[in-house]
């Protein structure tokens, strides 16, 4: 007999991977009809370890990601309008249209940001996890990484601090196998990525991303392990992207559709669904599921393209705080020496 | 008429007005313990910073009264910890990272111009970074070329950040409080040579330098020498030296703060002697004189009676030689023979 919360619980798990895989598919569809630009890296094939993870994560703890970005907001929470509008660029995007795809946030679900230098977000990380220290605060912090990223000499500083000041911080090492089209194997001497961690005198562990239960389970530990006794840690969640390393990518030079195919049995949506039937999920039920996200991916990008482009005036909005612009004063244009061609004036501070 | 504890009181309290006598070092402690003191949110973290009490002591004492949490001893790991300075100011910390000098800010370039900096800009004003890094640069003492060198054009080129470069005790403890109360990413550049040179320091604990704002370091109207950090202290030398000797009167501007930058000023002083001499530590070529001369044209352009000169380091990897040493830096003998060039 299936028991009825835990049946409750996966099926909104598994309308919140659905919910991805839709949104990153709309979003490929878009990006190719140019209404996307830039960089976009879509997380297809991943939703388990994007959904596993968030739901092991209370509603105050922190999350800082790389660039493959969209999975982890949507999983957070942030709705698909505001992170559709920030990939078309407009104003009601979650970062008002200046960060794109790589750099969603949503500082009221504690998402600190997705950041576009491989590894560059981990030094940061650290620092939101010191930050939680010294307010005495008792949430962890998890970042997430790629595989590529553990070859950065950010990663050894990252993780030599975490370990030595007892920082809360889960490091989820998203190994899909390829840092853009170099295999793990052909990039880490250590192909075990996880055992990386006893370097520091951390605990690491690998786990199957692709089984959401697991996820959750090992992410709840380490996390509580975080938050209780302030012991970092390195998940390593071993999983496969469907789609190129970006949607300018095919994905198909230094893997075969073969590969592709065998990951896809093993998809983690299919593996869901199995669960959920199996706990008494009705194919009815499933089928709301599949109509409510095609629904909400539709009103995502209706928003989106309603959500108007940003003031042009506004181009230096925000980029320094309340308070600058008296500082910025004998620069901008308009002021007897200011420079018309280097200093827009737009603003300075939110 | 006051009793005798009151006395006693009056003695233990810190004198808070008036000016004292103190060393560049001294001014910048000074502004680091009253903000320690004033906000908790402050903190301070860098390599030797506490047990060692810095490594050209700027810190000296400061662990003894606040304790590990407010002063953080690092491992020698600068985008680890740069990175954890910009990660805390995001969540509201006001952290103080020391660089024990400009040349290893470098390999925290990634924190400081792709994360620090981007910030406010990239997240749409959703998330701000209230960071200080505070670091001295300066050649001259055979540190030959990794440890000698002046990047502050580099710095103050990215927009999103903040540059002050003060030259005196008083605006180092004023810039560097100012810096601390800021809400944006601000790099504090110091200077290694005149770490131990004195001047008079405002007591006020409230009193800071704004940020933004050039000083005319001397008052004069033969030719304005526009400098920052060391270079104004060797400007002003040469100003005194060219004044006695030459009867040649140079006014001489202080940037103070490289970004923002107070073109109004240094356009006015011109204005006023029709000439200029840019000097910097750096490497001129594309670098801040590079970038005030330019201004200069353009805002002074009909003011003008001389081309606007230049005098920086020369344009090698300082060698470790004495001699060599010397002839490469932007000495005074090359200020005073550039001063009179422009106004030959």
């Amino acid at each position: 007999m299936a028991i009825a919360p835990v049946h409750t619980d996966l099926l909104a798990m598994y309308e919140q991977m659905l919910l991805i895989r839709v949104f990153e598919t709309e979003a490929e569809r878009q990006y190719k009809a140019a209404r996307i630009g830039g960089y976009c890296h879509l997380s297809s094939g991943q939703e388990a370890t994007c959904v596993g993870v968030i739901d092991a994560m209370e509603d105050d703890d922190l999350l800082v990601t790389g660039y493959r970005a969209h999975g982890f907001a949507l999983a957070r929470g942030t709705s698909p309008e505001a992170v559709m509008a920030e990939l078309f660029g407009r104003r009601d995007g979650c970062a008002h249209g200046r960060g794109g795809s790589m750099h969603l946030l949503d500082t009221d679900r504690g998402y600190y940001g997705g950041w576009g230098i491989v590894g560059g977000q981990l030094p940061l990380a650290t620092g939101l996890a010191l930050a939680l220290v010294r307010q005495g605060k008792p949430q962890a912090v998890v970042c997430e990484l790629g595989d590529g990223a553990v070859n950065m000499g950010a990663w050894h500083e990252s993780l030599n601090l975490a370990a030595l000041w007892r920082l809360p911080i889960v490091f989820l090492v998203v190994n899909n196998r390829y840092g853009m089209g170099t295999a793990v194997d052909r990039a880490s001497a250590e192909p075990d990525l996880y055992k990386r961690a006893s370097a520091y005198r951390m605990h690491g562990e690998p786990v199957d991303g692709d089984d959401l239960e697991a996820v959750i389970d090992v992410s709840a530990r380490l996390l509580d392990r975080a938050r209780e006794q302030r012991e970092p840690s390195v998940l390593e969640a071993i999983t496969y992207r469907y789609r190129g390393h970006s949607v300018a990518d095919a994905g198909l030079a230094y893997r075969t559709k073969d590969e592709i195919s065998e990951h896809q049995q093993r998809d983690p949506l299919l593996r869901t669904a199995e669960r959920l039937r199996a706990a008494g999920a009705t194919t009815d039920e499933l089928r709301a599921i599949d109509e409510r996200v095609e629904e909400r991916v539709s009103a995502a990008v209706e928003f989106a393209s309603d959500s108007p482009e940003p003031d042009v005036d506004a181009l230096a909005w925000a980029m320094h705080s309340q308070g600058s612009d008296e500082q910025f004063a004998r620069m901008r244009p308009g002021s007897p020496f200011g420079e018309e061609e280097l200093v827009f004036d737009g603003g300075l501070g939110k | 008429m006051s009793t005798a504890t009151e006395q006693h009181e009056q003695q233990s309290e810190p004198d808070t007005t008036g000016t004292q006598r103190m060393t560049y070092r001294e001014a910048l402690r000074l502004a680091l313990r009253e903000e320690l003191r004033r906000d908790e949110r402050v903190f301070i973290m860098g390599e030797e910073v506490g047990v060692f009490e810095g490594s050209y002591k700027v810190t000296a004492g400061l662990l003894a009264e606040f304790g590990e949490d407010r002063v953080r001893d690092t491992p020698i790991s600068e985008e680890g910890f740069v990175g954890a300075g910009v990660g805390a100011a995001m969540l509201g910390e006001r952290p103080v990272v020391e660089i024990m000098t400009l040349n290893f800010l470098l390999v925290a370039m990634d924190q400081v111009i792709n994360h620090a900096a981007k910030i406010g800009a990239m997240f749409g004003g959703e998330v701000r970074c209230p960071l200080v890094i505070r670091t001295p640069n300066g050649a001259g003492n055979q540190l030959t070329a990794q440890h000698s060198q002046s990047f502050d054009g580099w710095f103050a080129g990215t927009p999103g950040l903040k540059v002050v470069t003060p030259a005196n005790p008083a605006d180092a403890k004023g810039l560097l409080k100012a810096a601390i109360r800021d809400e944006d990413p601000v790099l504090v550049i110091e200077n290694l040579p005149i770490y131990k040179e004195k001047g008079e320091v405002p007591l006020d604990p409230e009193l800071v330098t704004p940020i933004g704002l050039a000083a005319v370091a001397r008052e004069g109207s033969d030719i304005t020498i526009v400098s920052h950090s060391f270079a104004t202290v060797r400007a002003l030398h040469v100003a005194a030296q060219l004044a006695e000797e030459k009867g040649v009167n140079a006014e001489v501007v202080d940037l103070r703060s490289l970004r923002p930058l107070d073109m109004e000023t240094v356009a006015k002083s011109v204005a006023k002697t029709n000439r200029a001499l840019c000097v910097e530590e750096g490497w001129p070529s594309y670098g801040v004189t590079a970038e005030i001369a330019a201004r200069i044209s353009k805002a002074c352009f009909d003011d003008l009676d001389a081309p606007v000169e230049r005098v920086g380091m020369a344009e090698v990897p300082l060698p470790y030689a004495k001699n060599l040493e010397t002839a490469a830096m932007p000495n005074e003998d090359r200020i005073a023979a550039a001063v009179l060039s422009v106004l030959a």
